[in-house]
């Protein structure tokens, strides 16, 4: 793992490839984001921490194309776009995992992983392309799953999602975000996705990392932004915060401590 | 307590929101694999059990009679099992191919239409009606359980309607789709034709794919198996054209069924609509985050289980040489979604095949034809009927894993 210092060269001077502007989100009468603004540059990961129902996943959702914002402006290369379905966010090179991974349980790995973007010979599956290149993919992200032709239900956690980051790194998207990746591990599997988000970096992609759990952000993040209760809590450079600086922002850091959130 | 225990034409058609539950990484392997086991092991018990009980049934000339009568009620459980593989269920797929009869019957006999107008006609009213379900459902977000009742409801209506106040017509039997339903027989040489070039195809293609995969360095099937397949395919094949063959042989029905059979298993699992069709069975708020074009692919599986159904509708009118008010009634639907099910095509969605339909209506005519050979009475074919259903459902909770907790 590289120190803080050596990670913060590679990202704080480059623009932004992604950026919101006063990203708003309500459901209904929740106010689930209240004017966010974020800058994802190149080649880092960006830690989003924050407590439960913070708007972490509305987050991730408004960045995939998931959830449309009711105000504010995403901006890609500097340029606002729409971002009307996780198809269009993939289109501008936006993949997500989402907190639930969003596969089918009743298809086999290879299946989930192609969905939607199958390959054909003919006018047919082609079962083989999709085979050979899901060997690949899977080779290169160094992972362990049992059988490609498993039904995705007989995976473990920490396999479901290696196969989820797999198909968002498909067609090669420049920022990827991985919501909640650790939260339903153990400490073996945690590790292994920390991992993996380290090799994503080495791959040249930028990473959104989103977790309530602060000491897996700081393993790998480069930059933190904290959410409290839909709004901005602040940003903190990966260089001088410690665990304790992190939980203080997720819970705001002018309350007496002890206090439980529910 | 947690809405996805119950199927999901049950709960309201939604495409955001619910999540997808994540269950324990315990249970059977995939359905593909072991899914059609079961209903084998049963067709052969049933036929061993009749078989014993009176040698009739299995004479070849009693098959051929149960594959007959098989034929209209398969393609409707053909549409059935498209619909509840995405997740949905049509509960008048009987109401729709009575409705299909009636115009078929009504249109040729009483207003003396060309045949071919009266069959594209019904065939249209199955297209409408689906396009109709599949549209109240995916934009309305209606429960397709309750929406296909009501379904059923007018279009007994409206064949009531069709048939007019005799409430019965008869085709004649030089009727072109009589003679198609009770007559036509392929010739042994078509017959055998057909069998060798499914053989050479399914085998060709196998070969063809294993050299592919041996040069993308993938796992390939072992060429005892592929011998072995190909040997067995043609076993069967052979006994069943050679035996039929003894009697009056395939009938025209028959083989349009399976032909149909043959065309939805290729497209559920080589083209991307069948596995579009499979996620969102599965799994419709992760299919549509994916990108699965999911209203798309409900829409289309509505409309091809009412069109099936009505066509199922039509050979049965043409089998009887006659539609009346009770064509399609309400053992129709219920015998079709049996079949589907027994056939291993689960309720829950994103589980099945097409061979289910031509195994699962098998069975149930089976039982119903050796019954009757036993002079067993309509109360009893129920009985056993229901019996058997209730244990397919059974093998359908279990494999989806839902049977085990909570309910004390
Ligand atoms: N689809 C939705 N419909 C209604 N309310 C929602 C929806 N998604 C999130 N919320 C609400 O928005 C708030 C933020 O949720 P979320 O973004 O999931 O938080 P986090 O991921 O940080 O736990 C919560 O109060 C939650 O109940
Ligand atoms: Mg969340």
């Amino acid at each position: 793992m590289s120190t803080p210092s050596a990670r913060d060269t590679r990202s704080t001077h480059a623009d932004p490839i992604l950026s919101l502007r006063g990203v708003s989100k309500n459901f209904g009468g929740v106010r689930a984001l209240r004017d966010i603004d974020l800058d994802v540059r190149p080649r880092e990961v960006l830690g989003v921490v924050g407590d439960n129902a913070a708007g972490k996943s509305t987050l991730a959702g408004i960045i995939a194309g998931a959830h449309r914002p009711d105000a504010g402006r995403i901006l890609v290369d500097g340029r606002p776009v729409v971002l009307g379905s996780p198809a269009d966010a993939r289109r501008l090179g936006i993949a997500a995992v989402f907190q639930n991974l969003a596969l089918c349980e009743n298809l086999d790995v290879v299946e989930n992983l192609f969905l939607a973007h199958e390959p054909t010979r003919a006018g047919f599956l082609d079962e083989v392309a999709m085979e050979r290149e899901a060997w690949d993919l899977l080779g290169q992200l160094a992972t362990s799953v049992p059988s490609l032709r498993a039904p995705v239900r007989e995976l473990s956690g920490g396999q479901r999602q290696i196969v989820a980051v797999a198909r968002a790194l498909l067609g090669s998207p420049r920022v990827v975000v991985l919501d909640e990746p650790t939260a339903a591990l153990g400490v073996r599997q945690t590790a292994e996705v920390l991992n993996l988000v380290e090799r994503l970096r080495e791959r040249g992609h930028a990473v959104v990392f989103i977790s309530h759990q602060a000491a897996d952000l700081q393993a790998v993040a480069d930059r933190f932004v904290v959410l409290r209760l839909g709004r901005f809590g602040g940003e903190l450079d990966a260089a001088g915060t410690g665990y304790e600086d992190l939980l203080a922002a997720m819970t705001g850091a002018s309350r007496p401590s002890g206090r439980k959130h529910g | 307590m947690s809405p996805t225990s119950a199927p999901p034409f049950l709960r309201p058609f939604s495409t955001g929101g619910t999540g997808a539950g994540r269950t324990l990484p315990f249970g059977p392997r995939s359905a593909g694999d072991t899914g059609l086991l079961p209903v084998i092991g049963a067709l052969l018990l049933v036929w061993a059990v009749f078989g014993i009980l009176n040698p009739a049934f299995l004479s070849a000339e009693n098959l051929v009679s149960l594959t007959l009568q098989s034929a209209p009620v398969g393609v409707i459980a053909l549409g059935v099992v498209l619909v509840l593989m995405v997740g949905q269920i049509d509960l008048s797929v009987g109401a729709v191919s009575g409705i299909a009869a009636a115009v078929v019957v009504v249109t040729t006999v009483l207003l003396e239409w060309p045949l071919p107008v009266g069959l594209l006609l019904a065939l249209s009213v199955g297209v409408v009606t689906g396009l109709g379900y599949g549209v109240l459902t995916t934009r309305l977000g209606l429960p397709g359980f309750v929406l296909t009742l009501a379904g059923l409801l007018v279009l007994t209506g409206i064949q009531l309607r069709v048939l007019g106040p005799r409430g019965s017509v008869n085709l004649p039997f030089e009727s072109g789709l009589v003679r198609f339903a009770q007559q036509g027989f392929l010739p042994p040489a078509v017959a055998w034709g057909a069998a060798a070039a499914a053989v050479a195809v399914v085998t060709g293609l196998r070969v063809a794919e294993r050299i592919r995969r041996a040069r993308a360095g993938l796992p390939r099937m072992g060429l005892p198996g592929l011998v072995l397949r190909t040997v067995g395919l043609a076993a069967l094949l052979a006994a069943v054209v050679g035996y039929l063959g003894t009697a009056r042989g395939i009938g025209y029905p028959v083989a349009l069924f399976v032909a149909l059979v043959v065309l939805v298993d290729v497209l559920l699992r080589r083209t991307r609509w069948g596995r579009s069709v499979r996620a969102v069975g599965g799994d419709r708020a992760s299919a549509l985050l994916v990108g699965v074009a999911v209203r798309r692919v409900t829409v289309s599986c509505f409309v091809a289980g009412s069109t099936l159904a009505a066509l199922g509708g039509i050979l049965a009118a043409g089998r009887l040489a006659a539609a009346n008010q009770g064509t399609g009634g309400a053992e129709t639907y219920l015998f079709a979604i049996a079949a589907a099910v027994i056939g291993g095509t689960s309720l829950f969605g994103g589980r099945g095949s097409a061979w289910s339909a031509l195994l699962g209506v098998l069975v149930l005519t089976s039982i119903s034809n050796g019954l009757t050979l036993l002079n067993l009475d309509t109360a009893t074919r129920y009985i056993v009927t229901g019996l058997v259903l209730a244990l397919a459902l059974t093998a359908d909770t279990l494999l989806r894993g839902r049977a085990a907790p909570s309910v004390p």
